[in-house]
């Protein structure tokens, strides 16, 4: 939700200051800034566009937020860092009226007030552009037709409205960042960067005084990034205040003014430019970051499988790749590089282009899940609620049930099913990673990110494994599950190997005995251990994608 | 996200769920009280055995259709499989001269292979569930007239062609919806409460059962589980059509001839006793035990309006304002978690 134009309120279906007035008065105490048309001209850069200070924020009895104080002047890019489960979304999500904080005071240009809802955040000059970039606009309707999608919801619009003046004030908005885009092209057929750049147009026209930014380049290739800097530069000059939320740091060094590193619902370090950002690492992780292969040695364990000459795409560059018994290897780069689809092809989802997969010595070309998961390989996908996970009402939603759920056939081979069985699985996992809940009858949906997460890799550590899958294991979950998850993974290696997708590359140096690169649908050597961490990660985030073509 | 709060408000919330979990049996047992002080030959076990008589039909239809549920799908051909069952029983014994064993044998397989042909084009083509079991539907509705230019069947009968039919129904056939086990319990209602323990059994105590929630849930945790969900999906509908082509050999054999008329309200009652399942024990899913349930609740408040001598044609409302009733106890109230 959010900027999509579904909130309900009834004040607020989009009154932004472009034209008619209406419907605006009775929001933020009329806060709306004049002055940052997008000119040409920059403003001084001390004036402070948002401020927030002592931001208490708490769900139940987790304190998401914890007093947190931000500003955000005009023309400037602020990088708001940390790991997640810092705080950082739910900032942003206060900041653009999604949830009402408990405590503390956000000002925006001079004025103090509240920010009812994503509408009156919006009316009062808060652009959001998330992460997921279908809710950027409405499928169904014409690039021209959303980027007007504001001033087509508004109450006091006309009524009658022609396609040609649709067309001529879409190509003016258009021309606000020089979006190119076929106005007739229906919005279920762009990419994410498309999408992304309307949901920017459509904030520049509504004259939004600051814009945040919500991991915006985790779907992009690097010309569609570069393409995105450029025009976060033209926003800046002309005076808008930048909440960038990454943590991608190549990133954050090409476009950040400051950093602002949140732990632990605070902030705990800002960094002006030139932004230190080994010292900005360590601060967002508490510590300095600490890599599982701690020596570096080269495993001359049996090879428990392997990947020759395989092409994920025709035209990839081909690759080989070597798994060892009680391995841990990580796979970092790009969404969209390629990372996923080799974990699927493993597990039998998809097939390769050309190559071979050998398992434990024989050729391995899985069928599909029930084959792979009857040879010992089990994928953990991305996304665990679409993924894994069953919603509360369905039996066997339970901990228990789901821990069970692929080992059903081989426990219960008459069709009978024990709960006794279940319930006993489930409690010893409940112990063994530490998950927060009841008892193993607990549902999926009463337990956080990082319990849901020690649930679904208990599943597949339920049974004897060769080879592990794990596709963005750590999203969404806080750093102490993270810790928690990372030593279930390292601690339960009987002669298995471990392979783990991430675009994070933290959480890969946290994780792998050995790190590797893929970009471009094929995989390169990164971090082996030596030398220091932060170079590494220096080196893996210097290895992104120059281009990625869709 | 952070649901620590569910664990120490669960205390507060419990009695409030107990009443939602028992809440349609007891007003079960209030109807029942109800009507008997109304009406005291109510509660005389005729009377309630001809209440069960009367929904045993939807209620093994209901079983079928909520197995499709509980794997995410909807069958709306119940309906007319059960139709075009009575009538291809009549068929087969009046014009063909089958015995009672062969025809109830010819029916079961031939719902069986309505429901491969339901599942085939859910599964294999992709058709959606309601389009495909939808046109399925139209096509036996309008079917099961063509072999008899439109007229019900029965014994001596003019086909279409002008020739006078050579058999009449077995009377075997008909012990099975006229028949009473020791004389008190009809043979339907035996045969819905076996219907309803194995499925019961299947769908609440067995792996297969636990797969078909899953599927419904989720398919792709399923799928990435390394269950076969297509196959399950399938199976979904073969149970579905089979268990309407049973309740149709019983509508059969209790009106005796090939009414072209029977079974037009079955598949609303069917999927209405589904969804007022749905709130039985607050399970918010189909189950089992709530169809039956479900449709034994219908089955008693028009049977009890009936003998106080409310009009037919309030019936379908009747219906209406349990199903919405059942459905705001299910979806709505104190739904927060």
């Amino acid at each position: 939700m959010g900027d999509d134009g579904s909130d309900p309120a009834p004040s607020a279906c989009f009154a932004f200051p472009t034209g008619a007035e209406g419907g605006r008065q009775n929001l933020f105490l009329n806060l709306h800034p004049t002055q940052l048309k997008p000119s040409p001209l920059p403003l001084a850069i001390s004036a402070i566009a948002v401020s927030v200070t002592g931001i208490e924020k708490s769900f139940g009895p987790t304190r998401a937020l914890a007093g947190a104080d931000l500003a955000v002047a005009a023309g400037e890019v602020v990088a708001l860092m940390g790991a997640n489960g810092a705080g950082k979304s739910t900032l942003v999500k206060i900041l653009s009226g999604t949830h009402a904080p408990d405590a503390g005071t956000i000002t925006l240009n001079g004025k103090t007030g509240t920010l009812a809802s994503p509408s009156a955040a919006k009316a009062a000059g808060i652009a959001t552009v998330h992460q997921a970039t279908d809710q950027a606009g409405a499928a169904g309707l014409t690039v021209a037709e959303n980027l007007l999608l504001d001033e087509l919801c508004r109450p006091s619009g006309r009524f009658l409205v022609s396609a040609r003046s649709i067309r001529r004030r879409a190509r003016e908005i258009a021309a606000l960042i020089d979006l190119d885009l076929p106005l007739d092209l229906d919005f279920v057929d762009l990419r994410p960067a498309e999408r992304q750049l309307i949901a920017i147009a459509r904030a520049v026209a509504a004259k939004a005084s600051v814009l945040i930014l919500d991991e915006p380049t985790s779907s992009l290739s690097t010309t569609e990034a570069d393409r995105l800097f450029a025009i976060i530069r033209r926003l800046r000059a002309a005076g808008m205040a930048i909440l960038y939320i990454s943590h991608r740091l190549g990133d954050l060094a090409a476009i950040a003014d400051r950093a602002v590193v949140m732990r632990g619902g605070r902030i705990v370090g800002a960094f002006a430019k030139p932004i230190d950002f080994p010292a900005a690492v360590a601060a967002m992780i508490g510590r300095t970051l600490e890599a599982a292969a701690h020596d570096g040695k080269i495993s001359t364990a049996p090879i428990v499988a392997s990947i020759r000459g395989a092409r994920l795409v025709p035209g990839a560059k081909p690759f080989d790749l070597e798994l060892r018994s009680g391995e841990v290897v990580a796979i970092t780069g790009t969404l969209g590089s390629g990372k996923t689809r080799l974990l699927r092809a493993l597990f039998g989802l998809e097939t390769l282009a050309e190559g071979d997969f050998v398992l434990d010595g024989q050729p391995w070309l899985s069928s599909g899940p029930a084959r792979s998961i009857k040879n010992g390989v089990f994928m953990v996908a991305e996304d665990r609620w679409q993924s894994s996970l069953l919603p509360p009402e369905v039996p066997g939603a339970s901990i228990a049930g789901t821990i069970a759920l692929p080992h059903l056939k081989r426990w219960f081979p008459s069709g009978l099913l024990r709960a006794a069985r279940e319930r006993k699985v489930g409690s010893e996992a409940i112990s063994r990673l530490g998950i927060k809940a009841r008892g193993p009858d607990d549902t999926l949906d009463e337990l956080s990110g990082g319990n849901q997460q020690k649930v679904v890799l208990a599943r597949w550590q339920a049974a004897p494994c060769r080879l592990l899958l794990l596709d963005e294991p750590f999203q969404g979950v806080d750093v102490g599950a993270r810790a928690d998850l990372i030593a279930a993974i390292r601690g339960s290696q009987s002669g298995s190997a471990t392979l783990i997708a991430t675009s994070d590359t933290e959480e890969a140096l946290e994780v792998a005995d050995r790190i590797l690169v893929m970009r471009n649908h094929s995989l390169y050597e990164a971090g082996d251990g030596h030398g220091s961490l932060t170079d590494q990660v220096d080196k893996v985030e210097s290895e992104r994608p120059e281009t990625f073509d869709d | 996200m952070t649901d620590l709060t569910t664990a120490q408000a669960a205390p507060r919330i419990s009695l409030f769920r107990e009443t939602r979990r028992y809440a349609l049996f007891v007003l079960l047992a209030l109807m029942v009280v109800g009507f008997w002080y109304a009406q005291p030959a109510f509660i005389r076990s005729a009377n309630l055995f001809s209440i069960l008589q009367a929904v045993s039909v939807v209620a093994i239809l209901g079983v079928g259709v909520s197995i499709t549920m509980a794997a995410d799908g909807f069958d709306l051909s119940v309906g007319s499989v059960a139709a075009s069952s009575v009538m291809a029983a009549s068929y087969a014994m009046v014009v063909w001269q089958l015995d009672a064993p062969e025809t109830m044998a010819l029916v079961l397989l031939m719902g069986a292979l309505i429901g491969l042909v339901n599942g085939l084009l859910i599964v294999r083509l992709g058709v959606p569930d309601l389009l495909a079991t939808l046109a399925t539907m139209f096509l036996l509705a309008g079917l099961q007239l063509i072999p008899t230019g439109g007229r019900s069947i029965t014994a001596g009968m003019v086909l279409p062609d002008g020739s006078s039919v050579p058999g009449a129904y077995d009377p075997a056939f008909l012990i099975l919806g006229r028949s009473r086990l020791f004389d008190t319990i009809p043979l339907s209602v035996v045969v819905m409460a076996a219907v309803a323990l194995l499925a019961w059994f299947l769908m609440e105590r067995t792996r297969w059962g636990r797969v078909f929630y899953a599927i419904g849930g989720n398919e792709t945790a399923a799928h990435l589980s390394g269950a076969p969900t297509k196959a399950y999906r399938l199976w979904a509908y073969v149970i579905s059509a089979t268990l309407a082509s049973l309740g149709g050999l019983i509508v059969a054999s209790r009106v005796g001839r090939g009414d072209v008329s029977a079974g037009n309200s079955l598949l609303l009652d069917a999927v209405a006793a589904s969804l007022i399942g749905y709130a039985v024990l607050d399970k918010r899913r189909p189950h089992v035990l709530g169809t039956v349930v479900g449709a034994i609740f219908v089955g008693v408040l028009l049977n009890g309006l009936t003998m106080l001598n409310a009009p037919y044609y309030t019936q379908d409302f009747v219906k209406g304002v349990v199903l919405v009733g059942a459905l705001a106890l299910t979806f709505g109230l104190g739904k927060k978690r």
